[in-house]
């Protein structure tokens, strides 16, 4: 592969949190690093297990293929390897992977001189995923709570896991989770339509300038956050949406067994209505 | 001076602190009703526990049947007549502990609560009437019902537990007043019959009647057609009914579904079944039992539209899987466990003026209904 002309000077030696010197090398445009070992083995070796829980579940449809959770009786313990046992190694091998990977990232950020940013954030899905599979079934005392890897299953899992509290509309982490999510797609779809429109411009025109962008929203919104600013909005609406999904999933059924609707019983219930 | 910084962390900090007032700590009870990893799962709180309550001993041994019969000794005894006297007495004494016990308000205590006391065969007293017609309701359901109750059988204090009325009754509501500012429209109104949610809470007249129901809204087409015209409204009023199943009987939706397809009976637990007898047997009762007594309730025991206090699951559940925790209480009370012979009484032959219930409709399977489009 090609070495585009500045790739150069980002190829830092240095940087790295474990094993010094000794993975510090790329492997054509991409850099190795302790983590990117560990990576590669948690991945691979994942995926390898899902693979054959796959051929162990009856079916190749990639839709219906399902690696379960085990049944609560096993409670916190290991359960064999074709009743949940390859579902715990595998989400073993998730973490590992997943938390190898922003690891690796880490030390890109040093080699780079930059902040944090990106490891950071890609931990606030690592935190979501973990709250599923490991916080969660560990405040309810079973890894079966866990949600199982399959495409269709998972889908089922969550729409079960929803109506096991009658109405998840009424979860107050999960109206916070939902608002930012959906405040995400509307600031990046506001955001992409103003760079698209300002650096397409109408024929014979020039391309426009950030002061036009933010002109622009000055008229619509009586507010432009700016160029830059634009970039912390999204960052901040996008964690908020994997972080409260995270609160939204662990509250429910460590913190609140009944119905969602019940638990606004509270705002019914205070003293200055009585 | 407080800062805007400081205002703020102190509202969050009293938000936090109110919604961790509201939520359950400690730790969980889970059970598994479906496959391993679906979420088919109950998950209760040990310290929130509803008491399945207390089943009142009988009054003392059952007596042997033999004896004179109490159409013999007794006057006017149009539905137990065919036991022997000391039975009878057995089972009213038992009736009397468990609609009216000693601790009532005084007005609703003892015998007199049904019984002139001049003369206990009058039937002057509409509670006697009432009495005699739930007597009949009761052998009804244990006879025929027992797809939902099986031998568990059910009592007159399934329902009443202490109390002249069943503490969880529905009347339609009252109709609307045509305002617009505070109009609620039905719905809106956090109530326990729809586990406080903002769905429709007059929907039992739709699917706890005679012929009312299905709770069936999922279109079997992709687009829209003629063949099924209901409404996001209907979706939301058997949403509805079913938020009181689930509260009635404290489970969630997954006790009875699977909810990747509530509609299929294939993917949905034997509970499911159980249910739906169990809304045969609501509908039937409150068809042929309880409106027929329209005309003979006081106004004071009657629901702003003018109809009687209906059952639902809640009536008999009380917000246990199994009334009263499963407690097998109905064998002690034998002269409650079948119709009795000839004992088939009109309401209307005791009060003028009163409609005779239609026959009760033979419960079809189910399955018969899912064959049947349903």
């Amino acid at each position: 592969m090609a070495l585009l002309s500045f790739e150069r000077k980002y190829r830092v030696r240095g940087g790295t949190l474990v094993g010094g010197d000794l993975f510090d090398f790329w492997v054509g445009p991409f850099y190795v690093g302790f983590f990117g070992i560990t990576t590669l083995f948690f991945a691979s070796l994942g995926t390898a297990l899902i693979f054959y829980g796959a051929s162990q579940g009856g079916t190749w449809n990639p839709w219906l293929i399902s690696i379960a959770p085990p049944d609560l009786k096993y409670g916190l313990g290991l359960a064999p390897l074709k009743e949940g046992g390859l579902w715990q190694i595998i989400t073993v091998c998730a973490i590992g992977a997943f938390v190898s990977w922003a690891l690796r990232e880490v030390e890109i950020c040093r080699k780079l001189g930059m902040g944090y940013h990106v490891p950071v954030a890609f931990g606030f899905a690592i935190f979501a995923y973990v709250t599923l599979v490991v916080f969660r079934p560990f405040l309810l005392g079973a890894w079966g709570h866990g949600f199982p890897y399959g495409i269709f299953s998972h889908l089922d899992w969550v729409s079960n896991v929803g109506y096991q509290y009658l109405h998840f509309h009424y979860n107050p982490a999960h109206m916070l989770a939902v608002s930012f999510f959906f405040t995400t797609t509307l600031a990046l779809s506001m955001h992409g339509a103003l760079v698209l429109s300002a650096t397409n411009p109408a024929k014979g025109e020039e391309v426009k300038s950030p002061e036009y962008e933010d002109t622009f929203f000055r008229d619509l919104i009586g507010y432009s956050v700016g160029t830059l600013g634009i970039h912390r909005v999204g960052l901040l609406l996008a964690l908020n949406a994997g972080f409260w999904s995270a609160v939204c999933i662990i509250i429910s059924g460590p913190f609140w067994t009944r119905g969602w609707p019940e638990w606004w019983t509270w705002w019914l219930n205070l003293p200055i209505w009585m | 001076m407080l800062t805007l910084s400081k205002l703020s962390a102190m509202a969050a900090l009293a938000i936090a602190g109110l919604s961790l007032t509201a939520c359950e700590i400690g730790p969980k009870q889970s059970q598994q009703t479906g496959y391993r990893g679906t979420g088919i799962v109950q998950i209760t709180d040990p310290q929130n526990v509803v008491s399945p309550g207390e089943v009142p001993p009988p009054p003392y041994a059952l007596p042997a049947p033999s004896g004179p019969k109490a159409s013999e000794v007794y006057q006017n005894v149009k539905v137990l007549g065919n036991i022997s006297q000391e039975e009878f007495d057995y089972t009213m004494a038992a009736i009397t502990q468990w609609i009216v016990p000693a601790n009532a308000p005084a007005e609703q205590a003892g015998c007199n609560y049904c019984h002139n006391a001049e003369n206990l065969a009058d039937d002057s007293k509409y509670t006697k009437v009432v009495a005699r017609r739930m007597i009949q309701m009761t052998q009804n359901i244990n006879q025929n019902y027992s797809d939902h109750v099986k031998q568990t059988g059910v009592t007159c204090y399934t329902c009443h537990r202490g109390n002249a009325v069943p503490k969880y009754v529905w009347t339609d509501p009252a109709p609307s007043d045509g305002r617009l500012m505070g109009n609620k429209r039905g719905q809106n109104t956090p109530a326990s019959s729809v586990a406080y949610s903002s769905l429709p809470i007059g929907t039992f007249a739709k699917y706890m009647r005679g012929k009312s129901g299905p709770a069936r809204v999922i279109s079997k087409t992709i687009h829209p057609t003629t063949a099924n015209v209901q409404s996001v409204k209907d979706a939301e009023g058997n949403y509805a009914i079913m938020m009181h199943l689930s509260q009635s009987l404290g489970v969630n939706c997954t006790y009875c579904h699977n909810s990747r397809s509530f509609a299929r009976w294939e993917q949905s637990s034997p509970q499911r079944a159980l249910a739906w007898y169990g809304l045969q047997m609501v509908k039937a009762t409150n068809e042929n039992y309880i409106h027929p007594l329209t005309s003979v309730f006081p106004a004071n025991r009657l629901g702003p539209q003018g109809d009687p206090y209906k059952t639902n699951c809640a009536t008999c559940h009380q917000m246990q899987r199994k009334p009263l925790g499963g407690a097998q209480m109905a064998k002690d009370y034998p002269a409650l466990l079948t119709l009795a012979p000839g004992g088939a009484v009109s309401p209307a032959a005791a009060m003028p003026g009163m409609e005779a219930p239609a026959p009760a409709a033979a419960a079809a399977a189910p399955a018969a209904a899912a064959a049947a489009g349903n």
